[in-house]
């Protein structure tokens, strides 16, 4: 497995890449033999039917699952051997929200960067939590939110994690047609300027010049 | 002989097969022999009669339930260190013979101490200890009911297997330490007759004939978890439909 | 790391701090767990004295099972958990953090309520101390091998009967020590033995069972 390969001409770094992946699902093999590669400035979209286990491609990339075979490489090194590096640098968002009912929209993504080990200033959660919609809602516990609302608060704790990599499970759950096109444009944003993602979503995202890699699981 | 060969599903099957009548076979005749010192060897004991002779049922079994779970936690331990399904396929297929040898020793504990000391339960150190390795077999056995997922389920298992292990030699201290402070002027069960030799053989022949009977069944409720588990494999396909 | 691990305790405080009803039940839980034996029993002071360390500490281990179910279990619903898990630090750290922090929830108040408690089964002030220290010393490793049970049954149903049948047998030493130590009060033999040894259990547990736990959030995760 090469750290780098050629790209218009240009060494460029694999940051993120697996290798004869396969995953298990109770007694079932959902996929093998699973490789990609993505590197800076590149998107990976994710496909295939319910249940052809995207998610649990996703949790394997995370580390949140172990794969039955294969491996998966950020910077060249396994991410069981990196969980603090990979975990730095990495951002994810699955099915649930992953922010606490009881805690306001601030108070969630403060404690969000500080378990990430990070600072965060109020000024710049505020402003976060503006740019995704929720500047009404800052002090109300997020239990009284929509599910389309709390779902912008996990996307503006994307947006303060700073992380290179987002890997996003069906980001668009729940988001109307505004929320759609923000998270498109966050996305855009966030590849142009080097970084990375890997995405599942039902319908193809429309990223203006970016051309996303696509990768079909489960045949 | 290639070891890792037999942690081969399909491998393992054909020859646990071939190997559980052998098993099966020592197993019986051991039992007949231990039964054999233990009714008309032995010596009746001048202080406790006949009903004595129970302990040749009780000993064995106590010590196979402690031995057991030792061997479990073996295979767990393996099994999460290496990954191997077979492993965790051993440890499950051993838990419930230790489950039923800790529960005979209890039972047998009982009808031993009723006519010696008129109580059907003494809550001596060995038998609460007992009393609680069967706490620790059901815990194993209720985790791996639970959980659906069967990768899940083997490694919870072990897992917990592995911290009961830990906790069993802490347990028994604790229960011993507790038992002394308590001690009245209540006789424990664990004033073991003195051993005349035939005694001992006698034991120690059951232990083996328990033992022997341990591998058979472990062996044959292993090829059914196997079978189980690899039912989408061609090979258990072709078994299944190959076999009358 | 130590800042993670404040975090951490300082999250889940601030959460219990918000659901006080959850936490006021589990109390009042204690209370009448230990109210039941006199009514049971009979009321007898001498043979309140004799059993109540025992009872009192009995119920304990009961409270304890009955809040560590969801130690884990809300953080898992709503998908923090694995994003702390994700988090760059040791998940041993996430769980002991965990453990602490339902320790200053909910062992406390017991260490508060335990004296009132004592009143009720008649003993003396001396045997009170020594029942609050007892408690004091061994409810973290109630809480540090419960965490281990909590993280074992993550999702599962059966819910608290099932943590319970796992991790009593685990509890038996710290009961026959902690117990243990008031009886010697009572009986006259002195308490050090005990405490020493139920110290000693704390010490194990603390170096060992968060470690476990955080096998045991991988295996329930993955």
């Amino acid at each position: 497995m090469s750290r780098f390969r050629i790209k218009s001409g240009l060494m460029v770094p694999n940051m993120l890449s697996s290798h004869d992946l396969a995953c298990e699902r109770g007694e079932r093999l959902l996929f093998k033999s699973l490789s990609f590669e993505l590197g800076n400035g590149e998107a990976l979209w994710v496909r295939g039917g319910n249940g052809r286990g995207k998610t649990s491609l996703l949790r394997l990339l995370c580390g949140l699952s172990a794969p039955a075979a294969g491996v998966v490489r950020w910077r060249g090194e396994p991410i069981d051997r990196t969980r603090e590096q990979y975990g730095r640098e990495m951002a994810y968002i699955g099915h649930a929200n992953g922010i606490k009912d009881d805690l306001t929209p601030m108070e969630n993504l403060r404690t969000a960067a500080a378990l990430g080990g990070r600072g965060l200033d109020d000024a710049t959660a505020t402003a976060a939590l503006e740019k995704v919609g929720l500047s009404r809602c800052l002090d109300f516990p997020a239990r009284v939110l929509s599910f389309g609302q709390r779902r912008r608060v996990a996307l503006a704790g994307l947006m303060t994690a700073g992380a290179l990599l987002w890997i996003l499970d069906e980001p668009l759950t729940g988001l109307d047609v505004d929320g759609v096109a923000m998270v498109e444009q966050m996305i855009l944003d966030h590849v142009t300027a080097g970084g990375m993602a890997v995405m599942t979503t039902h319908q193809p995202l429309a990223l203006g010049k970016l051309t996303p890699q696509t990768l079909s699981v489960g045949g | 002989m290639n070891f890792y060969n037999y942690a081969s599903p399909a491998t393992f099957y054909p020859l646990a097969g071939k190997l559980i009548p052998w098993f099966a076979v020592l197993a019986f005749i051991l039992t007949i022999v231990g039964l054999y010192i233990a009714f008309f060897v032995a010596p009746t004991d001048f202080q406790q009669g006949e009903g004595y002779r129970i302990i040749f049922i009780h000993v064995p079994a106590a010590w196979m339930g402690m031995l057991i779970f030792v061997i479990m936690a073996f295979w767990s331990a393996i099994g999460l260190a290496w990954n191997t399904r077979l492993s965790f396929v051993m440890a499950r297929a051993l838990a419930p013979t230790g489950a039923m040898f800790t529960f005979v020793a209890l039972w047998t504990g009982a009808f031993w101490g009723k006519p010696m000391w008129g109580a059907w339960w003494v809550w001596d150190a060995r038998l609460t200890s007992t009393l609680i390795l069967l706490f620790l077999y059901v815990g194993f056995m209720a985790l791996q009911a639970a959980i659906d997922d069967t990768r899940r389920a083997d490694r919870a298992g072990a897992l917990l297997n592995l911290v009961g292990v830990i906790n069993v030699p802490i347990i028994y201290f604790s229960v011993v330490w507790w038992n002394t402070l308590h001690q009245g002027a209540s006789v424990s069960l664990t004033r073991a007759p003195s051993m005349a030799q035939a005694m001992l053989w006698g034991m120690l022949i059951m232990a083996l004939a328990a033992w022997m009977y341990t591998i058979a069944v472990a062996l044959a409720r292993a090829r059914t978890l196997v079978l189980e588990r690899e039912r989408q494999t061609e090979w258990v396909r072709g078994h299944l439909e190959g076999q009358p | 790391m130590l800042k993670f691990l404040f975090t951490v305790i300082r999250r889940d405080v601030l959460l219990a701090a918000r659901r006080r009803g959850d936490w006021l039940t589990a109390q009042f839980f204690f209370i009448m767990v230990v109210s039941m034996f006199p009514i049971g029993i009979g009321p007898e002071p001498e043979m309140l004295r004799t059993i109540g360390p025992g009872v009192v500490w009995v119920a304990a281990l009961l409270a304890s099972l009955l809040s560590l179910e969801r130690l884990f279990a809300d953080d898992y619903r709503d998908g923090t958990l694995e994003l702390m898990m994700l988090s760059p630090y040791p998940i041993a750290l996430l769980t002991l953090g965990k453990a602490i922090a339902h320790w200053i929830i909910n062992g406390i108040p017991l260490l508060l309520i335990a004296p009132l408690l004592g009143i009720q089964f008649n003993m003396s002030a001396e045997a009170v101390w020594i029942l609050v220290l007892s408690l004091a010393i061994g409810t973290p490793i109630l809480y540090l091998l419960g965490s281990i049970g909590a993280a074992l049954t993550l999702g599962l149903r059966g819910g608290g009967a099932l943590v319970t049948l796992l991790i009593m047998p685990l509890y038996v030493p710290a009961l026959i020590f902690g117990a243990g130590a008031v009886e010697g009060v009572l009986s006259g033999t002195g308490s050090e033995a005990h405490l020493s040894l139920l110290g000693a259990f704390l010490m194990m547990s603390l170096l060992l069972a968060p470690w476990v736990s955080a096998m045991a959030l991988k295996v329930s995760v993955d």
